[in-house]
């Protein structure tokens, strides 16, 4: 099964400088045995480990938020981020303006939601946090290593 | 205690601001009701029978008087002059209006407080003991632990859509006074080998399915606490379950894996994190750590003046040794005869924070017990402290006595609820004392919960008290045997529920019981463990 995943048309807001990717998307387990694609999604009971040993080939993974309280999809792009995916890593499906912040701080760097978002509404939603108390997967510096600077 | 600096301020005022565009959003109807609704919980504000409650952070149950004063003056200004303190040590004020919230919590940040996460599928309000930095028993303050991990689990991007709450509690004595082990996560600070770390247990909980929370690792070294906690996060967050709310705890994850398992596949996440740079720097701990230094004890008297009885009783009641011996910490019972466990009126808030300025180097506790603690009263203090408590109808002197009940807010407030805690509360505790049986009974620890979901931790009750519907009527099982302290164990319950009259007869009976077959010493707890269920049961259904 190919692309099923959300074309570049449905991307609304992408913080990278390389072209979309536009790669017929493929599920984990078509992944696994397809050496040739590079593009998957990632749906929130799979376990996005498996992927480790193809991510230099990927360079599109969606993960799917099939509702927006389901908040295993944080996890997994924080995993693939920590594996040092650099690919594009979209989050696709229920995706509203109070989880951009959150999505951006776990590695996600394209959204493409099932509903357009307000565009005011979610410039102020990225820019909700000044500073950070956590380590993530956005390399920006804690409100700890502020603070010892 | 703690006191916030440009960051800490920063990020409470960012929220509140956020909240306040949420708000206008969901008026505005670009946000539906389904999608506002996580974020008002993670804002502290629920929808109940009659109207919104806010609950109130107050992290590790540690606050200052300014603090207090702030919470009174909202009580008077938003709510009907009263707020409720809660089994997880915050506040809860039962009659709030939602417009109202964002400027409720615009005015909490004005004294560095907040509702953040005190409700939603998140990491909730961290609590701890309510002796901290006071205890003669405790091998360090674990307070400053707690701070570091309220600022790690306060907007945690990767852990704010769990399968369902998750509360941490710690603890850094023996004796465990926050009900560690009935938490999602429950740590104990210790010593080995000269070194201090964590002991991490995972797993517990009250609710429909009471669990004891296994240990899962003995010694966590201090510079990897957070690393750790996050990796048993980390694991729960993927793999907990979310076909079915009340099987989305940890607890249930850790009881259907096996402790054996789940420790597998959190100590396989620790080590992979360990290499990804989570921790915060220890100087973070070591910047903490003075704001809970001890304040200037001074020497002074350490015996009281007994010839006043009442006196003498609430001091032998309701005072703790401290670990300076001409102090105490001191507790006020805000369960007075028949009243509202937990209830302080606005006026009364006001007076326990005058008297933690004046008595206590201007710090209060709240404890789970739904009391609230002056932690560091100079013996020499105490009956001046004492006549004013007593003035105010703050003076109950029956602190773990059977006057002394948990109860949740119950059917009078709560959505959830399938029966009233507090009049039956109210009834017990006139009752007894009333009898003038509460004395003879010694330390008797009465826990009633509305509804299935233990708010009132009636598994953890000596006596625990658990209201059902049955077929539209209200109706309560009793249960005995339990306990959240060091002793750990879960209550059973004694046979067929009773309705109200009949709930408050069986409690007399056990007590007989417990009377009738004590021996030297035996709090009704260990007459219990000793004797088994059967002789009560015997009294209560032949």
């Amino acid at each position: 099964m190919t692309d099923f995943g959300t074309s570049p048309d449905d991307v609304q807001f992408r913080f990278r400088d390389d072209g979309v990717a536009d790669h017929g998307t493929v599920t984990v387990d078509a992944c696994c045995d397809q050496t040739n694609a590079t593009a998957v999604r990632i749906e929130p009971s799979d376990d996005a480990r498996v992927l480790l040993p193809f991510l230099d080939r990927l360079a599109l993974v969606e993960v799917h938020f099939p509702t927006f309280g389901d908040g295993r999809g944080y996890s997994a792009a924080r995993i693939l981020r920590e594996a040092g995916y650099e690919g594009e890593l979209r989050a696709v499906g229920d995706v509203l303006i109070d989880q951009l912040s959150h999505m951006r701080r776990c590695g996600f760097d394209s959204f493409a939601p099932d509903k357009s978002l307000d565009e005011e509404d979610a410039k102020r939603a990225f820019a909700q946090w000044d500073n950070v108390y956590q380590s993530a997967a956005d390399a920006r510096k804690t409100i700890a290593e502020l603070r010892h600077e | 205690m703690y006191q916030y600096d440009q960051y800490d301020q920063a990020m409470v005022d960012a929220r509140v601001e956020e909240f306040r565009d949420q708000a206008q959003r969901r008026l505005d109807g670009k946000l539906t009701e389904d999608q506002f609704k996580p974020l008002r919980l993670m804002n502290g504000l629920y929808l109940q029978l009659h109207a919104y409650m806010l609950r109130v952070a107050i992290p590790y149950g540690t606050l200052n008087s300014r603090q207090m004063t702030a919470l009174a003056d909202i009580a008077d200004k938003y709510d009907r002059g009263y707020g409720h303190f809660t089994t997880r040590q915050n506040l809860q004020y039962n009659w709030i209006k939602l417009e109202d919230a964002a400027d409720i919590l615009a005015d909490l940040s004005k004294v560095e407080m907040h509702a953040i996460q005190t409700s939603g599928n998140c990491i909730r309000n961290i609590s701890s003991d309510h002796f901290a930095g006071a205890a003669h028993d405790e091998l360090i303050d674990p307070r400053p632990y707690a701070e570091l991990l309220r600022q790690w689990s306060s907007f945690h991007p990767e852990f704010t859509y769990l399968p369902r709450k998750f509360k941490i509690a710690v603890i850094a004595a023996d004796t465990d006074r926050a009900a560690m082990r009935l938490h999602d996560i429950g740590i104990q600070i210790v010593e080995q080998n000269g070194e201090v770390g964590a002991s991490f247990y995972v797993g517990g909980g009250m609710g429909r399915t009471p669990m004891i929370a296994p240990q899962i690792r003995e010694f966590v070294p201090l510079d990897q606490l957070v690393t750790y906690a996050e990796a048993c996060l980390r694991v729960y967050n993927r793999y907990g379950r979310r076909d079915n709310k009340y099987k989305a705890r940890i607890k249930i994850l850790v009881h259907e894996m096996g402790a054996e398992e789940y420790t597998r596949q959190v100590e396989e996440e620790f080590a992979h994190l360990l290499d990804q740079g989570v921790e915060p720097p220890l100087a973070e701990l070591e910047r903490i750590k003075p704001f809970f230094a001890d304040p200037p004890f001074e020497d002074g008297p350490k015996s009281v003046d007994r010839s006043d009885p009442d006196f003498a009783l609430w001091v032998d009641r309701n005072t703790v040794r401290h670990k300076h011996d001409s102090y105490v910490s001191a507790v006020i019972s805000l369960k007075p005869v028949g009243g509202i466990p937990g209830d302080a009126t606005g006026d009364q808030m006001r007076l326990m924070a005058k008297l933690a300025k004046q008595y206590s180097f201007d710090e209060l506790r709240v404890m789970h017990t739904q009391n609230i603690v002056l932690p560091h009263v100079k013996i020499a203090d105490l009956h001046a402290l004492w006549t004013a408590l007593e003035a105010a109808d703050l003076g109950a002197p029956n602190l773990d006595t059977i006057e002394d009940i948990i109860a949740c807010p119950g059917l009078d407030y709560c959505a959830l609820a399938n029966a009233r805690s507090i009049p039956l509360s109210q009834r017990i505790s006139e009752s007894f004392a009333k009898s003038g049986r509460t004395a003879e009974l010694g330390q008797l620890k009465l826990k009633i919960s509305g509804c299935i979901n233990a708010c009132g931790h009636h598994h953890a009750g000596h006596i625990g008290i658990l209201g059902v519907d049955k077929k539209g009527k209200e109706n309560y099982q009793l249960s005995l045997g339990g306990s959240e302290a060091e002793d750990v164990s879960l209550a059973k319950i004694t046979g067929p529920g009773f309705d109200e009259d009949g709930v408050i007869k069986a409690v007399e009976t056990v007590t007989d019981v417990y009377l009738e077959t004590r021996e030297d010493g035996e709090r009704f707890l260990d007459t219990y463990r000793r004797i088994g269920m059967a002789p009560f049961k015997e009294a209560l259904y032949d």
